[in-house]
């Protein structure tokens, strides 16, 4: 019977790991729904600053704000790259490099200089080892990330925008579908795409203090951080979307395993007991 | 005619406040409003300060915002609070901080952005995942 201890003891161990998929899994899907919310509640104020920025580029036609312009020669542009912070979720880091290096590709061929910006230390530890250009870095934000570990990075893409050498900045993140699927995603940040007319309904005849223009400037740097707090909290219900599967999975797989090491525990055992008797047996029938 | 106005405080984190009021206090960059209903339209920015809000029944709510932006409409005020003290200075450092870590980052390595290796990381771990999703459905069956 030395096979059965042996067997006893794999799935004592594959046990204890399906405990702790299943408590991954768990966590995972309690914080899926936390960043969910945390999602909505960042709603309210990126609608209405997207609605304002409306109005204002719409009161003075003449002024083109730079970050509102399309440049035409693209000599550089920058990536801001969010992926997540730990592993076990998937293919989901994965897919997300893989969208935003075709669209590098294609930036290169059309003979465009390549900046990163990365949020998340998976994106630092795979650009990283390619020799990549990468201008900044945050990670660690947790599961509740505050606008203000973003505004480093976003400071440093406008400013670069404003100053000439970036001429394009797209953002690239995991967008929540549901809970099965996470789409990754690529945006144009900057320039900041103007938004329909007709969205604008009512429109008031404004009074701005101070300018118009230096408004604008002020809340379009506000805009685009909000944009990308969005953008990092649409990844991290991904991720927690991406794991919970993957945990799943785990412990499905774990549960397979089991009832197979169980049957075969169960032949050695019976085999044991047959070979046991038989022994006894034939004992018997030589005396 | 109405006699309140509605006011919405909000920041890039959620919701602050939502609700009605017969008279809104703001400390504007240029010098603090008093806003009425059919307050006339006005978009302005907002330095760090407090925002009272007097509801209908006479009470008084604080809030305490570090600058944002305000937009007023007749019947509307919203206030598009900041998150955190924002100071020129301060959102250099921010800056310089990303910056550094970034550097830190890219020590010891001069090489060019090698795409290609990239790329064939990424379809090597693809090409792995699909195959252990095709054994799974193998062994499912």
């Amino acid at each position: 019977m030395s096979g059965a201890k042996e067997i006893r003891g794999k799935i004592k161990s594959i046990k204890n790991t399906q405990k702790i998929t299943k408590a991954m899994e768990m966590v995972a899907a309690s914080k899926m729904r936390k960043a969910q919310d945390r999602m909505a509640a960042a709603r309210p104020y990126a609608d209405r600053i997207q609605h304002v920025i409306g109005h204002l580029a719409q009161a003075n036609p003449d002024f083109q704000h730079p970050l509102l312009v399309e440049r035409k020669e693209i000599r550089r542009v920058g990536y801001l790259i969010i992926s997540t912070d730990r592993g076990l979720c998937g293919g989901l880091n994965n897919n997300l490099f893989k969208r935003a290096l075709m669209h590098m590709q294609e930036m290169k061929a059309a003979g465009a200089e390549i900046d990163l910006s990365l949020v998340g230390s998976k994106s630092a530890t795979f650009f990283r080892r390619f020799g990549a250009r990468i201008v900044s870095q945050v990670s660690h934000l947790g599961d509740s990330p505050h606008v203000t570990d973003l505004i480093g990075s976003v400071k440093l893409l406008l400013d670069a925008y404003a100053s000439g050498e970036l001429d394009a900045v797209y953002l690239v993140h995991n967008t929540f579908v549901s809970t099965m699927s996470q789409e990754p995603t690529l945006n144009q940040l900057l320039p900041v795409e103007p938004m329909d007319k007709d969205e604008l309904q009512s429109h008031w005849d404004y009074i701005y203090e101070p300018t118009a223009a230096e408004l604008l400037e002020d809340l379009l740097n506000r805009y685009t951080e909000s944009q990308v707090y969005r953008a990092v909290l649409d990844n991290i219900a991904c991720e927690q979307a991406a794991r919970m599967v993957a945990m799943k999975a785990a412990t499905d797989n774990a549960g397979d395993l089991i009832g197979n090491l169980q049957l075969v525990y169960n032949k050695a055992r019976q085999a044991a007991i047959t070979q046991e008797l038989s022994e006894i047996v034939s004992g018997a029938a030589a005396v | 005619m109405a006699s309140t106005i509605r006011v919405d405080i909000v920041s890039a984190e959620g919701e602050i406040y939502s609700g009605d009021a017969t008279m809104v206090f703001a400390p504007a960059s240029q010098g603090d409003l008093g806003i009425a209903p059919r307050h006339a339209p006005l978009i302005t920015t907002m330095r760090p300060g407090e925002v009272r809000v007097q509801t209908e029944d006479g009470e008084e709510q604080f809030f305490f915002i570090t600058g944002g932006a305000l937009e007023i409409q007749p019947y509307q005020v919203t206030v598009l609070a900041d998150t955190a003290m924002r100071a020129r200075d301060l959102d250099e450092a921010a800056a310089i901080d990303a910056k550094r870590r970034a550097e830190e980052a890219m020590d010891n390595q001069d090489a060019d952005f090698d795409m290609a290796a990239a790329q064939s990381e990424l379809a090597v771990i693809s090409a792995q995942l699909r195959a252990i999703q095709k054994l799974r459905k193998q062994a499912k069956r």
